[in-house]
């Protein structure tokens, strides 16, 4: 047994995380910086926040991952990391010329208690910063909250730093898409597109972490959202923030700050979270759906309908983010699957709340947690078995122990490639998590069928 | 042999592209950690400067203190419970990523590995100290696991918030009568991982090194240290040595337990593989138990042989002697024959290795077993004496981010201090060229005229691939898939691209038969779609 310590018994714990169903902010705050167009990422810390950072996202995307970092050492630590900030953006502007730097600190000057808003102001007036060429921030202290929270103080940080009013409504509308994959913020355009709105979406990653081999690296792909459009969301007719934990803090303070009206919707992952987003967009776009979407709404119906017998009641514990796994819950009770079991390493009571008014009445009882950790996930498997695992990587060690199917959903996925490229938000992305969970539980059921009960067709 | 290698363009003006785009200031500091080799009569070679800071904003490959501490020297010990006292990232990303293999023989041996433990710092710790919190959490890691012991690895805001961790440890150790020490090894201490390297294996050699004096038993007993295990390279390791009738007593840190590190002063020599991370502890061994430390090599199929030879020479038994022949007798037929089959491939084709402290050394001897050239290589972390030899230590300043970090006192032990050789022994091995403590550094052995580039960045790479296109680049997972963006196959020599072994005999074949596989790979060439290779539209289909 891998994990071979983990009691079934269970002991409340107040101080000790084991198996952390969550990272730190500022791995969040790199991946939003990642979709802007020509962003460098910088993390205010010491060299080794960084180089985690990079490591595990390119691990998850085998993509390279660019990010610089202030290298603090001792004296920075003492004195103050101005110094090396002030040096850093000299430097990468001279060396890796980008458009802009998104800084995010660290648990480290953060304690020190470093103002990225006094230091940029100072490289500014000190002609560090190129003409036409931006430093934005955010302040994501590693001990609050988590790598959502990084995630959504960074594209937080996007509006402060860059979005103007400018008196003039440009008729577009904002859509923040949350911490999805590349391919998501694809889907989640190509939806959009398809119901006719004019739009911005920011951040996209799409483009920037799942880019071609083609024979020339450039660290700054031809893709994210260029900076003057984010300028701009400060013009939009309103905001569709997707995801209360990743999108909604942004979209009320561009609210706060340049009058934009926003609505906080769940991420669009199964039937009825794609239709409320589907019914927003055609709300704010005045426009009626076309056949085309009903056609993809009705694709996933029919699968829904084709393969029931296989998800009616099927047990299932989840870990992940809030925005994925409440959106994730929603489509497995759609599937009159039961999600049983539901953590998340990230903070915040509203979370077991709406779970738990999403489970309600269904013939279940949940067990939900929010800042919680996989080592408690583990036990709740052992006390109450389900019939499938859906987590990031490091769930294959309890799906191996305890033998049960197991879907890779989330993040990190270093083990398996796909999440880069195929969605898993709207219909088609309703289509593919189907997918991957019957394969896995119809596998299961060839392995272990007798021979006189092994079945041609399912 | 003649070797056909490529021309290469001149390095003095590939040392000038490198630094034409820097600032004024960047350009003066990288200069003095860009070097052309020059190899000079005695092994002298040019100085390089080197365990330096980074200038901040340049995009380097390194890590930090912490994780030098606890993910590369503790990260492979299966039955310590680590627990990292500091905010969740810390703790998240050292959880099983460093790629080290363990073999716990029993399913009730105890494995930590597959776990992360961690304080999960809140801001209210922050800011009313995290003591507390982590005394509560060792106490729930003994009661929930009944560990023999618990290490604790502080982080960045552990140091400043001025958490005694160390008194926590002390505390804990008396109360739960079980071992606990604590590391300071905050990310920012130091310029990169050495100095984690060099903090953990203070605390080892302070805490657990001599605590255990239950005999161990076996003939020709060594320790082999910095050997961590990537990829299965300990099992090999400990195949070949078992087979030689070699006792391993242990190995610091791969697929090692505490009981390897509390009885490792029963050794009777030391066997260093990576000088970088651990010189300093063959030092303290020998000064305070009276162990002799050799360097030794099990990168590549002849560099292995060369090791168990200097060992055998070191035992001076016949009986081993002639029993380590034997088994080399025994594994170079497989070597030889694998070697015969990638050679045509591999012949004349270049390398660039960027990595580590010892391993830019180590895997150039397996690419001159192909026959492949190593056209530049760097460290990420090691020290000038890693590149220049053990020669040049008296020379080496030691600046302010080096004095931080502790250098412990050792006096021989009262009782435990046993010269291993008599003064006659050590007369006769000098005499048949025996050397002790003999690090020549990665120069000496590479041509003249290649490029030795201290802590490269991403900027460097990506001008030395553009300008000397080599045909394989080592370096590590931050760096893999910008290199083969450009179309050159990458070898990550960290986690070895999830492969390996790559020690010893087994393991040499192992990697001449995935170079050989990179440098073949027929990806490469369907990078451009054939309307890319033939843009000119020149027939036109005939639909009839």
């Amino acid at each position: 047994m891998l994990l071979r310590h983990t009691p079934t018994e269970i002991r409340e714990r107040s101080a000790l995380n084991i198996n952390p169903a969550k990272t730190c902010q500022p791995i969040g705050a790199m991946y939003a910086g990642l979709g802007i167009k020509g962003c460098l990422p910088h993390s205010h810390g010491s060299q080794g926040c960084c180089a985690y950072h990079r490591s595990t996202l390119t691990r998850h995307y085998k993509e390279p991952v660019s990010a610089a970092t202030s290298s603090f050492t001792e004296g920075a630590s003492v004195f103050g990391g101005q110094a090396n900030l002030l040096q850093a953006i000299e430097n990468i502007f001279s060396v890796y010329e980008p458009e802009i730097i998104a800084v995010h600190t660290t648990c480290l000057s953060e304690t020190i208690g470093d103002d990225l808003n006094q230091i940029v102001d100072k490289a500014v007036k000190e002609g560090k910063v190129p003409a036409g060429k931006q430093v934005i921030f955010a302040s994501t202290p590693s001990y609050v909250g988590s790598h959502v929270t990084g995630f959504s103080n960074m594209v937080k940080g996007m509006v402060k730093c860059l979005a103007v009013a400018s008196g003039k409504k440009n008729g577009k509308v904002n859509i923040i898409p949350g911490w999805v994959e590349p391919a998501d913020m694809e889907e989640i355009k190509r939806i959009a597109g398809m119901i006719g709105v004019s739009f911005t979406m920011f951040p996209d990653t799409s483009g920037v972490l799942n880019g071609p081999l083609t024979g020339e690296y450039h660290m700054f792909p031809d893709a994210g959202t260029p900076a003057e459009d984010i300028r701009a969301a400060g013009d939009a007719i309103g905001t569709l923030a997707l995801g209360e934990w990743c999108s909604a803090d942004a979209a009320r303070t561009l609210d706060s700050q340049c009058k934009v009206p926003c609505r906080v919707l769940d991420l669009p992952i199964g039937l009825k979270a794609t239709d409320r987003f589907i019914d927003a967009l055609r709300i704010v776009a005045g426009t009626s759906v076309p056949d085309t979407v009903n056609f993809e709404r009705g694709q996933l119906i029919d699968v829904i309908s084709d393969y029931h017998q296989y998800f009616f009641g099927k047990k299932v514990a989840l870990v992940g983010d809030p925005d994925q796994l409440i959106a994730l819950t929603e489509f497995l009770l759609t599937l009159d699957m039961q999600p049983v079991h539901v953590v998340t390493g990230t903070p915040g009571k509203k979370f077991e709340a709406r779970i738990r008014e999403l489970c309600a009445g269904k013939g279940f009882d949940v067990n939900v947690r929010a800042a919680g950790d996989m080592f408690l996930l583990h036990q709740w498997i052992k006390n109450e078995p389900v019939d499938l695992i859906m987590g990031n990587t490091y769930c294959k060690y309890i799906a191996r122990d305890e033998d049960i199917p197991y879907v890779r959903f989330g993040f990190p996925i270093m083990d398996r490639v796909g999440h880069q490229y195929f969605p898993v938000t709207g219909y088609k992305g309703g289509i593919r998590l189907m997918e991957k969970i019957l394969g896995v539980l119809l596998d299961r059921a060839d392995r272990d069928a007798p021979e006189e009960k092994f079945e041609l067709v399912y | 042999m003649a070797l056909k290698h490529k021309s290469i363009p001149d390095v003095a003006t590939v040392k000038e592209e490198l630094l034409k785009k820097y600032p004024t200031k960047v350009a003066r500091k990288r200069a003095k950690q860009i070097v052309i080799n020059d190899v000079k009569d005695g092994d002298v070679v040019p100085e390089v400067q080197a365990n330096v800071r980074t200038t901040p904003g340049i995009i380097t490959m390194r890590g930090c203190t912490y994780a030098g501490c606890k993910g590369v020297i503790l990260g492979p010990t299966r039955d310590i419970v680590n627990i990292t006292h500091g905010p969740i990232g810390c703790g998240f990303y050292s959880w099983l990523t460093r790629r080290n293999q363990t073999k716990a023989p029993l399913e009730s041996s105890e494995n930590f590995m597959p776990y992360a433990f961690s304080t999960d710092m809140q801001d209210e710790d922050i800011i009313f100290g995290g003591e507390k919190k982590l005394i509560a959490a060792i106490q729930e890691a003994y009661d929930t696991f009944h560990p023999k012991a618990i290490a604790i690895f502080a982080t960045c805001p552990v140091g400043l918030i001025g958490d005694d961790i160390h008194a926590v440890a002390r505390k804990m150790k008396e109360k739960l009568g079980i071992n606990i020490f604590a590391f300071s090894c905050e990310g920012y201490k130091g310029v990169s991982q050495s100095a984690g390297h060099h903090i953990a294996n203070n605390q080892i050699f302070t805490h657990v090194v001599g605590e255990d004096d239950t005999p161990k038993l076996g003939e020709y007993k060594i320790n082999m240290l910095g050997e961590y295990n990537i990829g299965g390279d300990a099992f090999e390791l400990e195949r070949v040595l078992e087979k030689c009738g070699i006792t391993l007593v242990s190995t610091f840190s791969g697929n090692s337990t505490y009981e390897h590190f509390a009885t490792a002063h029963q050794a009777d020599l030391n066997a260093v593989m990576c000088h970088r991370s651990i010189n300093y502890v063959a030092e303290m061994m020998e000064t305070k138990y009276g162990i002799p430390w050799i360097k030794v090599n099990f990168i590549g199929a002849e560099s292995s042989a060369k090791s168990l030879r200097k060992i055998a020479q070191y035992f001076g038994d016949k009986k081993l002697i002639d029993r380590v022949e034997e088994v080399i007798a025994e594994e170079m037929p497989a070597v030889h024959a694998a070697l015969e089959d990638v050679k045509p491939f591999t012949e004349g084709k270049t390398a660039m290795l960027f990595v580590g402290g010892s391993r830019a050394h180590h895997y150039q001897d397996l690419f001159t077993e192909m026959g492949m050239k190593t056209i530049a290589a760097g460290y990420e972390f090691a020290h000038r004496d890693d590149y220049e030899g053990r020669k040049v230590m008296p020379s080496i300043k030691v600046d302010a981010d080096s004095r931080n970090i502790e250098e412990i006192e050792v006096a021989p032990d009262a009782t435990r201090f046993v010269p291993r050789k008599s003064d006659e022994d050590l007369k006769r091995l000098a005499e048949e060229g025996f050397t002790f403590k003999d690090y020549e550094g990665m120069m000496p052995q590479m041509e003249s005229d290649t490029l030795v580039i201290d802590d490269l960045n991403q900027y460097e790479a990506d001008k030395l691939i553009e300008l000397l296109k080599p045909d394989v680049f080592c370096a590590g997972i931050k760096e893999k898939f910008s290199v083969q963006k450009m179309g050159v196959p990458m070898k990550q020599l960290h986690s070895y691209d999830y492969g390996g072994p790559y020690a010893g005999f087994r393991g040499a074949v192992n990697f001449y038969t995935e170079i050989k596989r990179l440098v073949t790979s027929k990806v490469w060439n369907d990078l451009k779609a054939p309307w890319e290779e033939n843009p000119e539209l020149s027939a036109t289909y005939v639909w009839e």
